[in-house]
Protein backbone atom coordinates (compact mmCIF):
# COMPACT_ATOMS: atom_id res chain seq x y z
CA UNK A 1 0.00 0.00 0.00
CA UNK A 2 1.57 3.34 -1.35
CA UNK A 3 1.90 6.21 1.36
CA UNK A 4 -1.29 8.31 2.13
CA UNK A 5 -0.74 11.64 0.80
CA UNK A 6 -0.46 14.34 3.01
CA UNK A 7 -2.12 17.37 2.55
CA UNK A 8 -0.49 21.02 3.49
CA UNK A 9 -0.50 20.98 7.41
CA UNK A 10 -1.88 24.30 8.36
CA UNK A 11 -5.08 23.47 5.96
CA UNK A 12 -7.41 22.46 9.18
CA UNK A 13 -6.43 25.27 11.67
CA UNK A 14 -7.21 27.75 9.05
CA UNK A 15 -10.00 29.73 9.81
CA UNK A 16 -10.38 32.02 6.74
CA UNK A 17 -14.77 32.15 6.01
CA UNK A 18 -16.23 29.63 3.43
CA UNK A 19 -18.99 31.41 1.78
CA UNK A 20 -19.87 32.65 -2.01
CA UNK A 21 -21.08 29.65 -4.23
CA UNK A 22 -18.94 27.12 -3.25
CA UNK A 23 -20.92 27.19 0.12
CA UNK A 24 -24.16 27.90 -1.56
CA UNK A 25 -23.52 24.83 -3.01
CA UNK A 26 -24.07 22.74 0.00
CA UNK A 27 -27.40 23.56 0.25
CA UNK A 28 -28.83 23.59 -3.24
CA UNK A 29 -32.84 23.65 -2.01
CA UNK A 30 -32.04 26.51 0.82
CA UNK A 31 -33.42 28.45 -1.80
CA UNK A 32 -36.82 29.57 -0.32
CA UNK A 33 -38.63 26.60 -1.94
CA UNK A 34 -41.20 27.71 -4.93
CA UNK A 35 -43.97 30.44 -3.68
CA UNK A 36 -41.23 31.94 -1.36
CA UNK A 37 -40.58 35.28 -3.90
CA UNK A 38 -43.97 35.71 -4.82
CA UNK A 39 -44.84 35.99 -1.31
CA UNK A 40 -42.52 38.48 -0.49
CA UNK A 41 -43.07 40.09 -3.56
CA UNK A 42 -46.67 40.79 -3.01
CA UNK A 43 -45.47 41.59 0.57
CA UNK A 44 -43.48 44.33 -0.74
CA UNK A 45 -46.06 45.28 -3.58
CA UNK A 46 -48.90 45.87 -0.48
CA UNK A 47 -46.02 47.86 1.92
CA UNK A 48 -45.33 49.83 -1.26
CA UNK A 49 -48.21 50.95 -1.90
CA UNK A 50 -49.82 51.78 2.06
CA UNK A 51 -46.44 53.50 2.42
CA UNK A 52 -47.39 55.67 -0.21
CA UNK A 53 -50.61 56.31 0.27
CA UNK A 54 -49.63 57.01 4.00
CA UNK A 55 -46.59 59.50 2.55
CA UNK A 56 -49.71 61.01 0.05
CA UNK A 57 -51.93 61.67 2.43
CA UNK A 58 -49.06 63.17 5.11
CA UNK A 59 -47.85 65.82 1.82
CA UNK A 60 -52.03 66.40 1.77
CA UNK A 61 -52.39 67.34 5.47
CA UNK A 62 -48.87 69.41 5.82
CA UNK A 63 -49.73 71.48 2.33
CA UNK A 64 -53.24 71.93 3.39
CA UNK A 65 -52.39 72.92 6.87
CA UNK A 66 -49.92 75.50 5.55
CA UNK A 67 -52.37 76.67 3.17
CA UNK A 68 -55.17 77.24 5.86
CA UNK A 69 -52.80 78.21 8.73
CA UNK A 70 -53.48 81.88 8.38
CA UNK A 71 -56.59 81.66 6.26
CA UNK A 72 -59.56 83.40 7.11
CA UNK A 73 -63.17 83.84 5.38
CA UNK A 74 -65.33 86.77 6.34
CA UNK A 75 -68.60 85.83 4.66
CA UNK A 76 -71.39 88.81 4.35
CA UNK A 77 -74.98 87.67 4.00
CA UNK A 78 -77.39 90.64 2.98
CA UNK A 79 -79.96 90.06 0.99
CA UNK A 80 -79.99 94.24 -0.32
CA UNK A 81 -77.04 94.54 -2.76
CA UNK A 82 -76.30 97.87 -2.24
CA UNK A 83 -75.98 97.62 1.68
CA UNK A 84 -73.82 94.67 1.09
CA UNK A 85 -71.57 95.98 -0.98
CA UNK A 86 -71.22 98.98 1.43
CA UNK A 87 -70.37 96.94 4.33
CA UNK A 88 -67.79 94.29 2.15
CA UNK A 89 -66.08 97.77 1.13
CA UNK A 90 -65.81 99.23 5.14
CA UNK A 91 -64.82 95.07 6.17
CA UNK A 92 -62.04 95.27 4.42
CA UNK A 93 -60.83 99.12 4.98
CA UNK A 94 -61.40 97.95 8.80
CA UNK A 95 -59.12 95.12 8.21
CA UNK A 96 -56.44 96.18 5.95
CA UNK A 97 -55.69 98.04 8.32
CA UNK A 98 -55.53 95.89 11.33
CA UNK A 99 -51.77 95.21 12.05
CA UNK A 100 -52.27 90.69 11.94
CA UNK A 101 -53.89 90.93 8.95
CA UNK A 102 -51.45 90.27 5.48
CA UNK A 103 -53.34 90.39 2.84
CA UNK A 104 -57.29 90.86 2.14
CA UNK A 105 -59.41 89.64 -1.30
CA UNK A 106 -62.74 90.69 -1.96
CA UNK A 107 -63.62 87.48 -4.06
CA UNK A 108 -65.06 88.88 -7.49
CA UNK A 109 -68.50 88.14 -8.20
CA UNK A 110 -67.59 86.23 -11.65
CA UNK A 111 -65.53 84.26 -9.20
CA UNK A 112 -68.02 83.28 -6.90
CA UNK A 113 -70.73 82.34 -9.52
CA UNK A 114 -68.53 80.06 -11.39
CA UNK A 115 -68.21 78.25 -7.94
CA UNK A 116 -72.14 77.87 -7.20
CA UNK A 117 -72.47 77.20 -11.40
CA UNK A 118 -72.60 74.07 -10.40
CA UNK A 119 -75.66 74.20 -7.90
CA UNK A 120 -77.22 77.18 -9.45
CA UNK A 121 -76.84 76.82 -13.01
CA UNK A 122 -75.18 79.32 -15.21
CA UNK A 123 -76.39 83.12 -15.13
CA UNK A 124 -77.89 82.98 -11.70
CA UNK A 125 -80.01 86.05 -10.76
CA UNK A 126 -78.76 87.77 -7.79
CA UNK A 127 -82.33 88.52 -6.92
CA UNK A 128 -83.70 84.82 -7.20
CA UNK A 129 -80.43 84.07 -4.68
CA UNK A 130 -79.15 86.21 -2.39
CA UNK A 131 -75.35 85.81 -2.46
CA UNK A 132 -72.98 86.33 -0.13
CA UNK A 133 -70.19 88.22 -0.77
CA UNK A 134 -66.66 86.92 0.15
CA UNK A 135 -63.41 88.23 1.76
CA UNK A 136 -60.35 85.84 2.12
CA UNK A 137 -57.87 87.00 4.40
CA UNK A 138 -54.15 85.99 4.91
CA UNK A 139 -52.69 86.77 8.61
CA UNK A 140 -49.51 87.04 9.23
CA UNK A 141 -49.63 84.17 11.88
CA UNK A 142 -51.96 81.52 12.41
CA UNK A 143 -55.84 82.12 12.82
CA UNK A 144 -55.67 81.80 16.58
CA UNK A 145 -59.11 82.50 18.48
CA UNK A 146 -57.58 85.63 20.42
CA UNK A 147 -57.38 87.55 17.28
CA UNK A 148 -60.14 85.98 15.36
CA UNK A 149 -62.17 87.52 18.50
CA UNK A 150 -60.90 91.00 17.78
CA UNK A 151 -61.44 91.20 14.06
CA UNK A 152 -65.22 90.18 15.02
CA UNK A 153 -65.58 92.39 17.65
CA UNK A 154 -64.24 95.50 14.54
CA UNK A 155 -66.27 93.99 12.17
CA UNK A 156 -69.27 93.99 14.36
CA UNK A 157 -69.17 97.90 14.05
CA UNK A 158 -68.96 98.68 10.59
CA UNK A 159 -70.36 95.59 9.11
CA UNK A 160 -73.13 93.86 10.87
CA UNK A 161 -73.86 90.93 8.47
CA UNK A 162 -70.12 89.39 8.57
CA UNK A 163 -68.94 86.11 9.66
CA UNK A 164 -65.64 85.38 10.51
CA UNK A 165 -64.35 81.69 10.03
CA UNK A 166 -60.94 80.65 10.38
CA UNK A 167 -60.78 77.90 7.16
CA UNK A 168 -58.93 75.96 9.21
CA UNK A 169 -61.85 75.08 11.80
CA UNK A 170 -64.38 73.84 9.36
CA UNK A 171 -61.73 70.96 8.04
CA UNK A 172 -60.96 70.39 11.19
CA UNK A 173 -62.33 66.99 11.28
CA UNK A 174 -60.71 66.41 7.85
CA UNK A 175 -57.55 66.36 9.22
CA UNK A 176 -58.08 64.57 11.75
CA UNK A 177 -60.17 61.83 9.81
CA UNK A 178 -56.90 62.07 8.17
CA UNK A 179 -54.61 61.32 10.71
CA UNK A 180 -56.59 58.30 11.50
CA UNK A 181 -55.88 57.55 8.41
CA UNK A 182 -52.15 57.81 7.93
CA UNK A 183 -52.36 55.86 11.47
CA UNK A 184 -53.66 53.11 9.77
CA UNK A 185 -51.44 53.30 7.00
CA UNK A 186 -48.16 53.19 9.61
CA UNK A 187 -49.77 50.21 11.11
CA UNK A 188 -50.42 48.42 7.71
CA UNK A 189 -46.90 48.97 7.03
CA UNK A 190 -45.83 47.38 10.78
CA UNK A 191 -47.81 44.50 9.72
CA UNK A 192 -47.01 43.32 6.43
CA UNK A 193 -43.25 43.67 8.03
CA UNK A 194 -44.49 41.18 11.17
CA UNK A 195 -46.21 39.01 8.08
CA UNK A 196 -43.24 38.83 6.20
CA UNK A 197 -41.06 38.34 8.84
CA UNK A 198 -43.05 35.57 9.53
CA UNK A 199 -43.30 34.19 6.26
CA UNK A 200 -39.46 33.89 6.20
CA UNK A 201 -39.11 32.49 9.30
CA UNK A 202 -41.56 29.76 8.16
CA UNK A 203 -39.71 29.06 4.92
CA UNK A 204 -36.38 29.14 6.46
CA UNK A 205 -37.19 26.56 8.85
CA UNK A 206 -38.35 24.36 6.47
CA UNK A 207 -35.22 24.76 4.39
CA UNK A 208 -33.26 24.44 7.21
CA UNK A 209 -35.80 21.03 8.02
CA UNK A 210 -34.80 19.47 4.45
CA UNK A 211 -30.81 20.51 4.82
CA UNK A 212 -30.59 18.92 8.17
CA UNK A 213 -28.17 16.54 7.46
CA UNK A 214 -26.02 18.76 5.40
CA UNK A 215 -25.96 20.95 8.23
CA UNK A 216 -24.94 18.17 10.58
CA UNK A 217 -21.52 17.20 8.37
CA UNK A 218 -20.57 21.12 7.88
CA UNK A 219 -21.49 21.96 12.08
CA UNK A 220 -19.37 18.28 12.94
CA UNK A 221 -16.67 19.15 10.07
CA UNK A 222 -15.69 21.91 12.14
CA UNK A 223 -17.86 24.37 10.05
CA UNK A 224 -18.52 27.27 12.56
CA UNK A 225 -22.58 28.58 12.71
CA UNK A 226 -21.92 31.96 10.80
CA UNK A 227 -20.46 29.92 8.36
CA UNK A 228 -23.65 27.78 8.38
CA UNK A 229 -25.91 30.89 9.14
CA UNK A 230 -24.45 32.52 5.89
CA UNK A 231 -25.10 29.82 3.40
CA UNK A 232 -28.67 30.23 4.18
CA UNK A 233 -28.81 33.99 4.28
CA UNK A 234 -27.07 34.09 0.62
CA UNK A 235 -30.12 32.33 -0.54
CA UNK A 236 -32.45 33.48 1.00
CA UNK A 237 -31.42 37.12 0.36
CA UNK A 238 -31.46 35.93 -2.92
CA UNK A 239 -35.00 35.09 -3.27
CA UNK A 240 -35.83 38.45 -1.50
CA UNK A 241 -34.24 40.38 -3.79
CA UNK A 242 -36.05 38.77 -6.61
CA UNK A 243 -39.29 38.78 -4.61
CA UNK A 244 -38.66 43.00 -3.30
CA UNK A 245 -37.93 43.97 -7.19
CA UNK A 246 -41.57 41.49 -8.48
CA UNK A 247 -43.02 43.82 -5.40
CA UNK A 248 -41.54 47.02 -6.40
CA UNK A 249 -42.81 47.23 -9.46
CA UNK A 250 -46.30 45.89 -8.66
CA UNK A 251 -46.44 48.66 -5.95
CA UNK A 252 -45.42 51.52 -8.38
CA UNK A 253 -47.41 50.31 -11.20
CA UNK A 254 -50.41 50.58 -8.56
CA UNK A 255 -49.47 53.73 -7.78
CA UNK A 256 -48.90 55.39 -10.68
CA UNK A 257 -52.33 54.03 -12.01
CA UNK A 258 -53.75 55.58 -8.90
CA UNK A 259 -51.72 59.34 -9.01
CA UNK A 260 -53.01 59.31 -12.80
CA UNK A 261 -56.98 58.64 -11.56
CA UNK A 262 -56.74 61.17 -8.86
CA UNK A 263 -54.99 63.74 -11.17
CA UNK A 264 -58.11 63.81 -13.28
CA UNK A 265 -59.50 64.92 -10.06
CA UNK A 266 -59.45 68.34 -10.49
CA UNK A 267 -59.11 69.37 -6.69
CA UNK A 268 -57.28 71.78 -5.24
CA UNK A 269 -56.50 69.22 -2.27
CA UNK A 270 -55.99 66.07 -3.95
CA UNK A 271 -53.46 68.07 -6.12
CA UNK A 272 -51.46 69.28 -2.93
CA UNK A 273 -50.73 65.31 -2.10
CA UNK A 274 -48.46 64.08 -4.85
CA UNK A 275 -45.39 62.46 -3.70
CA UNK A 276 -41.81 64.41 -3.29
CA UNK A 277 -38.73 62.42 -4.12
CA UNK A 278 -37.71 61.69 -1.21
CA UNK A 279 -41.00 60.00 -0.38
CA UNK A 280 -40.28 57.78 -4.11
CA UNK A 281 -36.61 57.18 -2.43
CA UNK A 282 -38.59 56.08 1.13
CA UNK A 283 -40.44 53.58 -1.29
CA UNK A 284 -37.53 52.05 -2.78
CA UNK A 285 -36.23 51.39 0.13
CA UNK A 286 -39.11 49.13 1.19
CA UNK A 287 -38.06 46.26 -0.80
CA UNK A 288 -34.37 47.00 0.72
CA UNK A 289 -35.34 46.66 4.15
CA UNK A 290 -37.87 43.34 3.12
CA UNK A 291 -34.04 42.10 1.62
CA UNK A 292 -32.71 43.12 5.46
CA UNK A 293 -35.58 41.60 7.50
CA UNK A 294 -35.50 38.40 5.13
CA UNK A 295 -32.05 37.74 5.63
CA UNK A 296 -31.78 38.69 9.60
CA UNK A 297 -34.97 36.30 9.84
CA UNK A 298 -33.16 33.63 8.05
CA UNK A 299 -29.67 34.12 10.47
CA UNK A 300 -31.42 34.16 13.44
CA UNK A 301 -33.83 31.06 12.87
CA UNK A 302 -30.49 29.40 11.75
CA UNK A 303 -28.58 30.25 14.66
CA UNK A 304 -31.46 29.46 17.01
CA UNK A 305 -31.62 25.54 15.44
CA UNK A 306 -27.33 25.36 15.51
CA UNK A 307 -27.20 26.03 18.96
CA UNK A 308 -29.40 23.04 19.80
CA UNK A 309 -26.57 21.42 18.28
CA UNK A 310 -23.51 21.03 20.37
CA UNK B 1 -9.47 19.48 34.73
CA UNK B 2 -6.15 19.63 32.78
CA UNK B 3 -4.51 16.52 31.70
CA UNK B 4 -0.68 15.43 31.02
CA UNK B 5 1.07 17.16 27.72
CA UNK B 6 1.03 13.71 26.24
CA UNK B 7 -2.02 12.90 25.86
CA UNK B 8 -4.54 13.51 23.10
CA UNK B 9 -7.97 12.33 24.58
CA UNK B 10 -8.67 11.79 28.37
CA UNK B 11 -11.92 10.64 29.56
CA UNK B 12 -12.34 10.85 33.70
CA UNK B 13 -15.25 9.53 35.00
CA UNK B 14 -17.97 9.79 32.17
CA UNK B 15 -21.16 9.41 32.20
CA UNK B 16 -23.55 9.66 29.42
CA UNK B 17 -27.16 9.64 29.49
CA UNK B 18 -29.61 10.44 26.68
CA UNK B 19 -33.07 12.33 28.41
CA UNK B 20 -33.78 10.80 31.74
CA UNK B 21 -33.14 7.33 30.46
CA UNK B 22 -30.68 5.31 32.39
CA UNK B 23 -26.52 5.46 31.48
CA UNK B 24 -25.73 4.50 28.73
CA UNK B 25 -21.94 4.96 29.22
CA UNK B 26 -20.94 5.03 32.93
CA UNK B 27 -17.88 5.68 34.80
CA UNK B 28 -15.68 5.77 31.62
CA UNK B 29 -11.91 6.62 31.97
CA UNK B 30 -8.97 6.50 29.76
CA UNK B 31 -6.54 8.02 28.02
CA UNK B 32 -5.63 7.70 24.45
CA UNK B 33 -1.27 8.60 23.34
CA UNK B 34 -0.55 10.10 20.30
CA UNK B 35 0.24 8.04 17.63
CA UNK B 36 -1.39 4.40 18.64
CA UNK B 37 -4.06 2.65 17.62
CA UNK B 38 -7.02 1.71 19.29
CA UNK B 39 -9.89 -0.54 18.67
CA UNK B 40 -12.96 0.27 20.31
CA UNK B 41 -15.23 -3.02 20.59
CA UNK B 42 -18.62 -4.12 22.45
CA UNK B 43 -21.95 -5.82 21.93
CA UNK B 44 -23.88 -4.13 19.36
CA UNK B 45 -26.07 -1.88 21.63
CA UNK B 46 -23.03 -1.58 24.23
CA UNK B 47 -22.37 2.18 23.44
CA UNK B 48 -19.36 2.21 20.59
CA UNK B 49 -21.23 4.69 19.04
CA UNK B 50 -22.29 6.91 22.29
CA UNK B 51 -18.70 7.08 23.38
CA UNK B 52 -17.58 7.88 19.83
CA UNK B 53 -19.69 10.65 19.94
CA UNK B 54 -18.57 12.30 22.69
CA UNK B 55 -14.68 11.66 21.07
CA UNK B 56 -15.81 13.86 18.14
CA UNK B 57 -17.68 16.36 20.08
CA UNK B 58 -21.28 15.67 18.67
CA UNK B 59 -22.49 15.58 22.28
CA UNK B 60 -21.71 16.37 25.72
CA UNK B 61 -21.33 13.83 28.53
CA UNK B 62 -23.83 14.15 31.19
CA UNK B 63 -21.03 14.22 33.92
CA UNK B 64 -17.41 13.39 34.12
CA UNK B 65 -14.51 15.34 32.44
CA UNK B 66 -14.02 14.53 28.55
CA UNK B 67 -10.65 16.60 27.72
CA UNK B 68 -8.89 16.67 23.95
CA UNK B 69 -5.93 18.13 23.08
CA UNK B 70 -5.25 19.03 26.65
CA UNK B 71 -8.46 21.09 27.17
CA UNK B 72 -11.27 20.65 29.23
CA UNK B 73 -14.39 20.24 26.57
CA UNK B 74 -17.12 20.33 28.81
CA UNK B 75 -16.92 23.52 30.15
CA UNK B 76 -15.48 24.78 26.74
CA UNK B 77 -17.79 27.83 25.45
CA UNK B 78 -19.42 26.37 21.95
CA UNK B 79 -17.58 28.72 19.95
CA UNK B 80 -14.63 27.34 20.19
CA UNK B 81 -14.99 23.52 19.50
CA UNK B 82 -15.34 23.99 15.69
CA UNK B 83 -11.69 24.07 16.01
CA UNK B 84 -11.26 21.48 17.76
CA UNK B 85 -13.72 19.49 15.18
CA UNK B 86 -11.09 20.73 12.77
CA UNK B 87 -8.60 18.60 14.35
CA UNK B 88 -10.64 15.22 14.21
CA UNK B 89 -11.28 13.53 11.38
CA UNK B 90 -14.50 10.94 11.53
CA UNK B 91 -15.49 8.17 9.53
CA UNK B 92 -19.44 8.12 10.38
CA UNK B 93 -20.97 4.53 10.30
CA UNK B 94 -23.37 5.53 8.04
CA UNK B 95 -20.80 7.82 6.06
CA UNK B 96 -23.27 11.02 5.98
CA UNK B 97 -21.46 12.26 3.01
CA UNK B 98 -23.12 14.92 1.07
CA UNK B 99 -25.59 14.02 -1.34
CA UNK B 100 -25.72 16.65 -3.73
CA UNK B 101 -21.83 16.93 -3.75
CA UNK B 102 -19.48 14.90 -6.30
CA UNK B 103 -16.98 12.89 -4.43
CA UNK B 104 -14.66 15.39 -5.18
CA UNK B 105 -16.51 18.27 -3.14
CA UNK B 106 -17.31 15.86 -0.34
CA UNK B 107 -13.54 14.88 0.59
CA UNK B 108 -12.71 18.82 -0.28
CA UNK B 109 -15.13 19.79 1.93
CA UNK B 110 -13.39 19.93 4.94
CA UNK B 111 -10.39 21.82 3.61
CA UNK B 112 -13.26 24.34 2.12
CA UNK B 113 -14.83 24.80 5.71
CA UNK B 114 -11.27 25.76 7.10
CA UNK B 115 -11.00 28.33 4.09
CA UNK B 116 -7.84 26.78 2.13
CA UNK B 117 -7.86 28.69 -0.90
CA UNK B 118 -9.38 26.52 -4.56
CA UNK B 119 -5.73 26.91 -5.61
CA UNK B 120 -4.32 24.99 -2.93
CA UNK B 121 -7.25 22.69 -2.57
CA UNK B 122 -7.13 20.39 -6.03
CA UNK B 123 -3.54 19.00 -5.38
CA UNK B 124 -4.27 17.36 -2.45
CA UNK B 125 -7.84 16.76 -3.06
CA UNK B 126 -7.04 14.31 -6.16
CA UNK B 127 -4.28 12.56 -4.59
CA UNK B 128 -6.87 11.68 -1.74
CA UNK B 129 -9.24 10.44 -4.24
CA UNK B 130 -6.70 8.46 -6.13
CA UNK B 131 -4.80 6.89 -3.17
CA UNK B 132 -8.78 4.99 -2.11
CA UNK B 133 -8.89 4.53 -5.70
CA UNK B 134 -11.77 7.02 -6.74
CA UNK B 135 -9.99 9.19 -9.22
CA UNK B 136 -12.08 7.66 -12.26
CA UNK B 137 -15.27 8.16 -9.86
CA UNK B 138 -14.50 12.08 -8.73
CA UNK B 139 -17.26 13.47 -10.64
CA UNK B 140 -19.92 10.92 -9.39
CA UNK B 141 -22.59 11.82 -6.93
CA UNK B 142 -23.00 9.31 -3.57
CA UNK B 143 -26.17 8.01 -4.94
CA UNK B 144 -24.14 6.53 -8.06
CA UNK B 145 -21.64 4.74 -6.15
CA UNK B 146 -21.12 1.42 -4.65
CA UNK B 147 -21.27 0.91 -0.30
CA UNK B 148 -17.27 0.50 -0.70
CA UNK B 149 -16.86 3.19 -3.22
CA UNK B 150 -18.97 5.98 -0.02
CA UNK B 151 -16.86 4.13 2.58
CA UNK B 152 -13.59 5.21 1.10
CA UNK B 153 -15.15 9.05 -0.09
CA UNK B 154 -16.02 8.97 3.64
CA UNK B 155 -12.53 8.14 4.53
CA UNK B 156 -11.53 10.46 2.29
CA UNK B 157 -12.69 13.56 3.86
CA UNK B 158 -11.97 12.14 7.40
CA UNK B 159 -8.13 12.12 6.55
CA UNK B 160 -7.86 15.34 3.95
CA UNK B 161 -7.31 17.32 6.82
CA UNK B 162 -4.71 15.52 8.19
CA UNK B 163 -6.25 15.47 11.34
CA UNK B 164 -4.19 14.39 14.96
CA UNK B 165 -7.21 12.12 15.71
CA UNK B 166 -8.96 9.87 13.45
CA UNK B 167 -12.27 8.38 14.95
CA UNK B 168 -14.34 5.04 12.42
CA UNK B 169 -17.51 4.22 13.78
CA UNK B 170 -17.69 0.56 12.35
CA UNK B 171 -15.80 1.27 9.10
CA UNK B 172 -15.63 -2.62 7.84
CA UNK B 173 -19.74 -3.12 8.59
CA UNK B 174 -20.71 -2.64 4.62
CA UNK B 175 -18.15 -4.47 2.90
CA UNK B 176 -16.63 -7.77 2.29
CA UNK B 177 -14.04 -8.90 4.19
CA UNK B 178 -11.13 -8.49 1.01
CA UNK B 179 -12.38 -4.43 1.23
CA UNK B 180 -12.61 -5.00 5.35
CA UNK B 181 -8.85 -5.71 5.15
CA UNK B 182 -7.75 -2.69 2.36
CA UNK B 183 -9.94 -0.11 4.95
CA UNK B 184 -7.64 -1.66 8.06
CA UNK B 185 -4.46 -1.29 6.11
CA UNK B 186 -5.61 2.24 5.36
CA UNK B 187 -5.89 3.73 8.82
CA UNK B 188 -2.71 1.74 10.00
CA UNK B 189 -0.56 3.21 7.49
CA UNK B 190 -2.23 6.58 8.50
CA UNK B 191 -1.82 5.72 12.15
CA UNK B 192 2.12 5.36 11.65
CA UNK B 193 2.43 8.88 9.79
CA UNK B 194 1.80 9.55 13.42
CA UNK B 195 -2.33 10.10 13.36
CA UNK B 196 -4.15 8.54 16.58
CA UNK B 197 -7.15 6.15 15.82
CA UNK B 198 -9.85 4.96 17.09
CA UNK B 199 -11.63 2.39 15.25
CA UNK B 200 -15.39 1.36 16.81
CA UNK B 201 -16.24 -2.56 15.80
CA UNK B 202 -18.18 -5.72 17.06
CA UNK B 203 -16.20 -7.91 14.52
CA UNK B 204 -13.55 -9.63 16.93
CA UNK B 205 -11.70 -10.82 13.98
CA UNK B 206 -10.59 -7.17 12.85
CA UNK B 207 -8.76 -7.00 16.02
CA UNK B 208 -5.69 -9.54 15.12
CA UNK B 209 -5.25 -7.90 11.93
CA UNK B 210 -3.61 -4.68 13.14
CA UNK B 211 -0.87 -6.18 15.19
CA UNK B 212 0.17 -3.32 17.65
CA UNK B 213 -3.52 -2.19 18.42
CA UNK B 214 -4.77 -1.42 21.82
CA UNK B 215 -8.08 -2.82 22.81
CA UNK B 216 -10.84 -0.71 24.14
CA UNK B 217 -13.99 -3.29 25.48
CA UNK B 218 -17.01 -1.90 26.25
CA UNK B 219 -19.77 -3.71 28.39
CA UNK B 220 -23.14 -2.28 29.31
CA UNK B 221 -21.47 1.34 29.11
CA UNK B 222 -18.69 0.38 31.17
CA UNK B 223 -15.08 -0.08 29.84
CA UNK B 224 -13.19 -3.02 30.46
CA UNK B 225 -9.54 -2.84 29.64
CA UNK B 226 -8.66 -6.55 28.84
CA UNK B 227 -5.02 -6.16 28.03
CA UNK B 228 -3.92 -3.63 30.68
CA UNK B 229 -3.02 -1.49 27.24
CA UNK B 230 -5.23 1.12 28.38
CA UNK B 231 -2.70 2.14 31.13
CA UNK B 232 0.83 0.91 30.48
CA UNK B 233 0.57 1.41 26.53
CA UNK B 234 3.46 0.07 24.61
CA UNK B 235 4.62 3.02 22.00
CA UNK B 236 4.22 2.67 18.68
CA UNK B 237 7.82 4.24 16.42
CA UNK B 238 6.89 6.65 13.59
CA UNK B 239 7.92 6.11 10.34
CA UNK B 240 11.13 8.60 9.67
CA UNK B 241 9.79 11.49 8.02
CA UNK B 242 6.01 11.56 8.72
CA UNK B 243 4.24 14.18 11.19
CA UNK B 244 6.49 14.86 13.96
CA UNK B 245 4.55 13.34 17.66
CA UNK B 246 5.26 15.99 20.25
N1 LIG C 1 -29.89 9.41 20.46
C1 LIG C 1 -30.22 8.44 21.34
N2 LIG C 1 -31.28 8.62 22.16
C2 LIG C 1 -31.62 7.66 23.06
N3 LIG C 1 -30.97 6.50 23.22
C3 LIG C 1 -29.90 6.27 22.43
C4 LIG C 1 -29.48 7.21 21.45
N4 LIG C 1 -28.39 6.72 20.82
C5 LIG C 1 -28.16 5.51 21.38
N5 LIG C 1 -29.05 5.23 22.34
C6 LIG C 1 -29.07 4.04 23.18
O1 LIG C 1 -27.82 3.93 23.81
C7 LIG C 1 -27.39 2.60 23.84
C8 LIG C 1 -26.04 2.47 23.21
O2 LIG C 1 -26.16 2.76 21.83
P1 LIG C 1 -24.92 2.92 20.87
O3 LIG C 1 -23.99 3.89 21.48
O4 LIG C 1 -25.41 3.23 19.51
O5 LIG C 1 -24.29 1.46 20.93
P2 LIG C 1 -23.38 0.71 19.86
O6 LIG C 1 -22.81 1.73 18.92
O7 LIG C 1 -22.35 0.03 20.68
O8 LIG C 1 -24.25 -0.27 19.16
C9 LIG C 1 -28.46 1.77 23.15
O9 LIG C 1 -29.27 1.20 24.14
C10 LIG C 1 -29.23 2.78 22.36
O10 LIG C 1 -30.58 2.40 22.29
MG1 LIG D 1 -22.93 1.92 16.82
Amino acid sequence: MRKPPLPAKGAVTGNKRFRGTRAAQLVPDARLAGPMPWVIAIMIALTVIAAAGGLALSNLVSDARADLAGGVTVQIVEASAPERDAQVRRAARVLEQDSAVRAVRIVPEAELEALLEPWLGAGVQNEAVPMPALIDLRLRGSADAATLQRLRGKLREVAPAARLDAQSAWLGPVFSAITSLLWLAAALVVLLAVTSAAAVWLAARSALGGNRPTIEIVHLLGGTDSQIARIFQRSVAFDAMLGGAVGLLLGLAAILLLGQQFARVDSGMVAGGGLHWQDWLLLAAVPLCGVGIAVLTARLTILAALRRML
Amino acid sequence: MSSAPGDIVRFDNVGLRYGTDREVLSDVSFTLYPGSFYFLTGASGAGKTSLLKLLYLAQRPSRGVVSMFGTDTVTLPRSRLPGFRRRIGVVFQDFRLVPHLSAYDNVALPLRVSGVREDDLHMPVSDMLDWVGLSERAQARPASLSGGEQQRVAIARAVIGRPELLVADEPTGNVDPEMALKLLRLFDSLNRLGTTVVVATHDVHLLRKVPESLIMRLDKGRLSDPTGALRYPPRREPVPGSQAVP
